[in-house]
C-alpha cells in the first residue's frame, strides 16, 4: 500500500506541474507521424514556404527522402530548391547578419522547434496572424504577439482580422482578449483546407524534429517484450536460489 | 594481508592466489560477505544505484566520441549524434534518462536510509561517504547539463555559478575563476566537458569503491535495525546472514529486470518525460542575448533551488541551500535514538520523517515553478520542515517512546 503511495505522488508530480499558464488557447495539432502522404504535403510546404528565410540544419534531404516513402531522386527534382546535394542538410541561403537587420532578429533554425515549442503551439500560431497596420509587416500573431515574422502564408490563409473582447481585470484596466478571427480577404484554400495544411506542415515539423521516434516506438516493444520475459525467469531463478532460505 | 594463507586453490586461479588476493577477494565481498537475510523491497536501490553508474560511464565513453565540447559546434554535435551516429541517439537517450535514474534511486535509497537508521552507529562514516557521493553526483549532473549548450544548460548554468558572488568579499572573483570568462562561455564548455568526463566520475568512483568498502567492513543494516553479527553459528557464520553470492546476486538480477522495465520504457516511449529529463527551452541553441521568461533547474535540483529562492536575502538563500546539504552529515550525531529501525520507533519520529518527506516533495514541485507570493510562502513553510527534521532531531528522537527491538530479524 505505502509503495503504491509513493508511486502515485511520483506518478502526479508532472501533472500538476503542467498547469497552463495563461495566454492564447492553443488548438490540437492532432498529427499523426505514420501518415506518410501528409508528411509529404508538409514537405513540399515547408521547402516552398518555409526555406525561404528558415533552415532545418541538422535535417538530411536523404533521410528525409527515405522516412516519408520517397525517392532520392524525387526529392531532388521537386524540393531541392537551394542547389543543395541530396546528401546535405536543409540550409538556406539567407545571411544571417542581413537577416538580423530585416526581421529584428535571425529567421531561427526550425530543425527542433517541434519539440522546443511543442506542436500545438506551432499549429495554432501558424494559423493566428491577423491584419495590424502598426506592426511593420502589417501582421501581428495571437499567440506571438508583436512576432517578427511576417505571414508567410498569407497567399494560402487570406487576411484575417481579429475580433477581440475588451473587459477589465482585477485593478481597473481595460484589456484585450482576443476571441476569434474574420476572414477579410480570402486566400487560395478555404478555412477547412487551411488547417488541413498546416497539421501536414506541423507533421513534417514534428518529423524533423526526432526522425527516429516511429522506429524507437518500434524497437521499444520488442525490447518491452523481452525484458518482460527475462524478468520473469530471473523471478524464478530467485525463488529457486531462496528455496532454502528461512 | 601478505601473511594471508593461500586459499588453497589450484591451477591458473592457484597461480594467480600466490600473487594477487583473487579468490580471497571474491570470498571477502561476495560469497562469503554475509548479508541479513531480511531485506526488503527498499535494499534494490544500492545496486541498481552501482548499474546506473556503469550505465552512464559506458554511454558516456561513447557519447564523448562525436561530442564536440565547444560553443559554437556543441548543440548540433548533439543533434549530429540524435541522427547521424548509428544507434546514436539509443545512447544519448540512456545516459540522459540514466542522469535522472541516478537521482531517482539514490533519493530512495537514501530515504531508505532515513527509515531503518542505516547512518547510525557503527555506519557513520558509509552514511558519510554517500553524502559525499551525493554531492559528488549533483555536481556531475550540473555540469553534465551545460554540455548540450542549450537555452536551459546555458542559462542554469548563468544563474547557478552568479550565485557564488553573493559570498562576501571573494564572490565576484570566484564565480569569474569558475566560467574563466565574465558569462558562461566556451571556456566554461570546455572546463565543465574536463571535470564531467574526467574529474568527477574518478572522484565519484573512488567515493563508490569507499563506501563499499565502509559498508563490508561493517556489515549491512536491515529492516530490523539489528546487528546480525551478535549470533554467529559454530563456524563463526552469522545465523541470520546469507552469503551476498548467489543470493543477493540472483534477488539483485531480478531488480535490475523490474528496474530496466521502467528506464526502457522512458527511453523508447517518454525520452523528455513530460519535459522533465529533456526540458523543452533546451531544444534551442544556448543564446546569450535572450533570457528565458522562465529559468528552472532540471527536477533533480529543484527541491535545493526552491529553498535558495524561499529566503529573500541572496546570500542567506545560498547559505540556506548549502545547509541543506551540510547538514546531512552531521545526521549520525544529531539521531539520539536507542533503536534504529523506523519498525521499533515513536511516533514523533514517524510524524518527522513524513513531514520531511512531504516537504521534499513540495520543494521539488514548487522549485519547477515561477514564483508567486503564495507559492514563495509554502516554500518557506517547508524549507523550515525541512531544517527541522535535522535540527530538532536530538529532541525529538531523545523524548519518543520507542518499542522493544527483537534479538533476531523477523522475516516472512
Amino acid at each position: 500500500m505505502r509503495k503504491l503511495i509513493i508511486a502515485l505522488v511520483f506518478a502526479a508530480l508532472p501533472g500538476l506541474a503542467a498547469a497552463a499558464e495563461g495566454g492564447y488557447p492553443l488548438d490540437k495539432a492532432s498529427i499523426d507521424l505514420n501518415n506518410q502522404a501528409s508528411l509529404q504535403r508538409g514537405a513540399k510546404l515547408f521547402v516552398n514556404y518555409c526555406m525561404g528565410c528558415h533552415s532545418a540544419e541538422s535535417q538530411r534531404y536523404s533521410r528525409m527522402a527515405r522516412d516519408i516513402g520517397l525517392s532520392e531522386e524525387e526529392v531532388k527534382n521537386n524540393l531541392i530548391f537551394t542547389g543543395a546535394k541530396v546528401g546535405d542538410t536543409m540550409k538556406n541561403a539567407m545571411p544571417k547578419a542581413e537577416a538580423k537587420k530585416w526581421f529584428g532578429a535571425p529567421p531561427p533554425d526550425l530543425t527542433l522547434i517541434a519539440r522546443s515549442r511543442g506542436v500545438d503551439y506551432l499549429y495554432t500560431y501558424l494559423r493566428t496572424f491577423y491584419v495590424d497596420p502598426k506592426r511593420p509587416w502589417g501582421f501581428n500573431n495571437a499567440v506571438f504577439p508583436l512576432v517578427g515574422m511576417p505571414h508567410a502564408l498569407a497567399d494560402l490563409q487570406g487576411w484575417q482580422k481579429v475580433v477581440v473582447e475588451k473587459t477589465q481585470d482585477v485593478e481597473g484596466n481595460a484589456v484585450e482578449h482576443i476571441t476569434g478571427f474574420e476572414l477579410v480577404k480570402p486566400g487560395s484554400l478555404s478555412p477547412p483546407e487551411f488547417d488541413a495544411a498546416m497539421r501536414d506542415l506541423v507533421n513534417f515539423m514534428a518529423y524533423i524534429a526526432e526522425p527516429i521516434k516511429l522506429e524507437r516506438q518500434r524497437i521499444g516493444i520488442w525490447v518491452l517484450a523481452f525484458l518482460v520475459l527475462l524478468t520473469a525467469v530471473l523471478y524464478l531463478l530467485k525463488k529457486e536460489y531462496w528455496k532454502d532460505v528461512h | 594481508m601478505a601473511n594471508r594463507p593461500h586459499p588453497g586453490t589450484t591451477g591458473i586461479v592457484g597461480w594467480i592466489d600466490a600473487r594477487f588476493p583473487l579468490t580471497a577477494t571474491i570470498r571477502e565481498h561476495l560469497t562469503q560477505y554475509y548479508a541479513p537475510k531480511n531485506f526488503n523491497f527498499w535494499y534494490y536501490f544500492g545496486s541498481l544505484a552501482l548499474l546506473v553508474l556503469v550505465n552512464q560511464i559506458l554511454t558516456g565513453i561513447w557519447l564523448t566520441m562525436s561530442y564536440k565540447p565547444s560553443a559554437a559546434e556543441a548543440f548540433a554535435s548533439v543533434e549530429y549524434i540524435m541522427r547521424d551516429v548509428d544507434w546514436g541517439w539509443l545512447i544519448r537517450y540512456m545516459h540522459s534518462t540514466g542522469a535522472s535514474a541516478f537521482f531517482v534511486v539514490v533519493y530512495l535509497h537514501m530515504f531508505r536510509g532515513l527509515m531503518y537508521g542505516s547512518y547510525k552507529q557503527p555506519r557513520e562514516l558509509i552514511w558519510i561517504f554517500g553524502v559525499l557521493i551525493f554531492l559528488a553526483l549533483m555536481a556531475e549532473a550540473f555540469m553534465g547539463y551545460l554540455l548540450p549548450w542549450g537555452q536551459m544548460s546555458f542559462w542554469g548554468a548563468q544563474v547557478i555559478i552568479s550565485l557564488f558572488g553573493a559570498i562576501p568579499g571573494i564572490g565576484p572573483d570566484l564565480s569569474l575563476w569558475i566560467r574563466g570568462d565574465f558569462v558562461v562561455s566556451d571556456a566554461t564548455l570546455n572546463r565543465f566537458f574536463s571535470l564531467h568526463v574526467i574529474a568527477l566520475p574518478l572522484v565519484l568512483i573512488g567515493l563508490v569503491v569507499a563506501h563499499l568498502l565502509a559498508l563490508h567492513e561493517v556489515g549491512s543494516n536491515n529492516p530490523d535495525g539489528v546487528e546480525i553479527k551478535k549470533y554467529k553459528d559454530a563456524t563463526g557464520k552469522p545465523l541470520d546472514g546469507i552469503p551476498f553470492h548467489p543470493y543477493y546476486t540472483v534477488k539483485d538480477l531480478f531488480g535490475v529486470g523490474v528496474f530496466l522495465i521502467f528506464f526502457c520504457a522512458v527511453i523508447f516511449f517518454f525520452p523528455e518525460m513530460g519535459g522533465y529529463f529533456l526540458e523543452h527551452p533546451n531544444f534551442d541553441p544556448a543564446d546569450p542575448l535572450k533570457t528565458p521568461s522562465h529559468i528552472a533547474p532540471v527536477w533533480y535540483f529543484t527541491p535545493f533551488y526552491a529553498i535558495l529562492r524561499a529566503i529573500p536575502d541572496k546570500l542567506l538563500g545560498v547559505v540556506g541551500m548549502g545547509g541543506a546539504i551540510v547538514v546531512m552529515f552531521f545526521l549520525p550525531w544529531l539521531d539520539r535514538s536507542p533503536v534504529k529501525s523506523i519498525r521499533y520507533r515513536g511516533p514523533l519520529f514517524k510524524g518527522a520523517l513524513a513531514a520531511f518527506v512531504v516537504a521534499f516533495l513540495v520543494l521539488g514541485y514548487l522549485g519547477a515553478l515561477p514564483a508567486t507570493p503564495g507559492r514563495t510562502l509554502l516554500a518557506q513553510a517547508c524549507s523550515v520542515i525541512y531544517f527541522a527534521f535535522f535540527l530538532l532531531m536530538p529532541v525529538y528522537t531523545k523524548f519518543d517512546a520507542v518499542k522493544p527491538v527483537p534479538e533476531r530479524v523477523t522475516f516472512k
